[in-house]
């Protein structure tokens, strides 16, 4: 295991970094890019804090729509999995899935869930009006 | 091009159009933006008058040499025009260019103000402007649609959409091509909005002038509100009720909290466009529109990352965009459940 500063306490020190020093010493394209970089790194933090718990509830909500199947062992592995079963959900719905009400609220529960999820990493001012 | 090239050429170029011996070019300047054309500031003067009346004007061409834009700065210049002469608040035409430089190019005459969204939604001296802003963009949109392509044979190259095709089918399809081209993860809650937009698809056959980008960021403004509607780029033959969609698209309220521009309520802007002589607005259509304008934001945004990941581009913003698609996702929940606002 690697030494203190953690991951998230260097991502935090250089986001510092960037949203200070460099954007009150520049002006103009290179001020408005290292904000939008500083920021990406605010998110990555969010993203690294959340990813865990965020990525066992779109399974779950995905074994609801789809049938129960086991949970990878790697996070990689369920990212992966992820993707296909979302591409089996896409299709699903391209044939119609979701045109009928019942199956339509379980489908919106579901992309409700999803996407605030999503939101709470990459715009959570956004997230929290909801 | 480089500014001695432009300054050079300009010289000459405004001499002619004056009939003047002499023009003095000053303050040149690139502004910044915009992969798909130069854009340069500049003034100029006649040489040797006691009082000489300084002319602010705007250079802009295609960006490389050969390769004509979309739809190009000849067809930009015209477009120009004719809402010019519509009564559109636009920045005044020039001249149309011609060969001198191996690109397009046209001159307009320069608007003070600036552009950003969000200064407009919060900035204190704005508070008269966003007053007054949703009554003039209703009033210049009224006055873009009644631009035909009967009366402006010059348009006739501006897209549209094929023979026997509505101009709601041609959006759709253009866009759902390019999400199915472009996107690195599915994205199921697209897919129910592409369905939910065949299923209202509106018959509707007009085709007017579309501006095509109607949004809070394509608007010079200043504390008297608007000054000029530019980036004429997406214009289109198609349903007039598009660009209103557009304008209320969640990303295009830069925060503020009503739907038009963030700035403007939804009834009072109808009002004011039908007053200015615009199309009877059918409510049904701009809400087509405006789930189909948060999905085409959210295709464009996954456009941008291909552009990214495919090596077009090393911007961090580009790159970052990816993580705003979902916004559009949420927004196109609220739009599907009616829960818009």
């Amino acid at each position: 295991m690697q030494d203190r500063p953690t991951v998230d306490e260097l991502l935090e020190a250089v986001a510092g970094f960037l949203h200070g020093d460099v954007m009150s010493n520049t002006t103009g394209r290179i001020n408005f890019h290292a904000r939008v970089a500083g920021n990406v790194l605010q998110m990555l933090r969010r993203e690294l804090t959340e990813m865990e718990g965020q990525l066992s509830r779109e399974w779950a909500g995905l074994d609801g729509l789809l049938g129960v199947e086991a949970t990878p062992a790697s996070r990689d592995d369920t990212w992966r999995k992820i993707v296909k079963r979302n591409e089996a959900l896409a299709q699903r719905v391209r044939d119609g899935f979701g045109d009928d009400e019942t199956d339509r609220e379980r489908l919106m529960a579901h992309f409700r869930a999803t996407s605030h999820d999503k939101l709470a990493v990459s715009n959570p001012a956004l997230a929290e009006q909801r | 091009m480089d500014a001695a090239e432009v300054e050079a050429g300009l010289t000459r170029f405004v001499a002619e159009r004056w009939g003047s011996a002499g023009v003095a070019i000053a303050n040149l300047a690139r502004f910044s933006g915009g992969a798909g054309r130069e854009t340069w500031g500049f003034d100029a003067r006649p040489e040797r008058t006691s009082a000489p009346e300084v002319l602010e004007a705007v250079f802009r061409c295609d960006p490389i040499k050969g390769v004509p834009s979309m739809p190009g700065r000849a067809l930009e210049f015209h477009l120009i025009k004719a809402a010019w002469d519509e009564g559109v608040v636009v920045p005044e035409p020039l001249w149309d260019g011609d060969d001198r430089f191996g690109v397009k190019f046209f001159t307009m005459k320069r608007v003070a103000g600036e552009t950003l969204g969000a200064r407009l939604v919060r900035g204190e001296q704005y508070a008269n402007a966003r007053e007054l802003l949703p009554g003039q963009l209703a009033e210049s949109l009224a006055r873009i649609h009644r631009v035909t392509r009967e009366a402006h044979p010059e348009l006739a190259e501006i897209p549209g959409p094929a023979q026997g095709v509505s101009p709601a089918q041609a959006e759709v399809d253009n866009y759902e091509a390019s999400y199915r081209l472009n996107t690195q993860d599915p994205h199921p809650v697209f897919e129910l909005a592409f369905r939910w937009l065949h299923a209202h698809m509106p018959r509707v056959e007009e085709r007017v002038l579309v501006h095509g980008d109607y949004r809070l960021g394509n608007f010079i403004f200043d504390e008297t509100g608007l000054r000029a509607v530019i980036d004429w780029e997406l214009a289109h033959w198609g349903d007039p009720m598009e660009d209103i969609g557009w304008l209320a698209v969640k990303s295009w309220r830069f925060g503020g909290s009503q739907p038009m521009a963030g700035v403007g309520g939804r009834e009072a802007f109808f009002a004011a466009y039908e007053a200015a002589g615009g199309f009877p607005v059918d409510r049904e259509r701009v809400r087509f529109w405006e789930l189909f304008g948060n999905l085409r934001w959210g295709v464009i945004t996954i456009g941008q990352v291909a552009n990214y990941l495919a090596g077009r581009s090393k911007s961090v913003e580009l790159a970052s965009i990816g993580r705003r698609t979902a916004e559009t996702e949420w927004e196109l929940l609220n739009l599907l459940e009616g829960k818009g606002d």
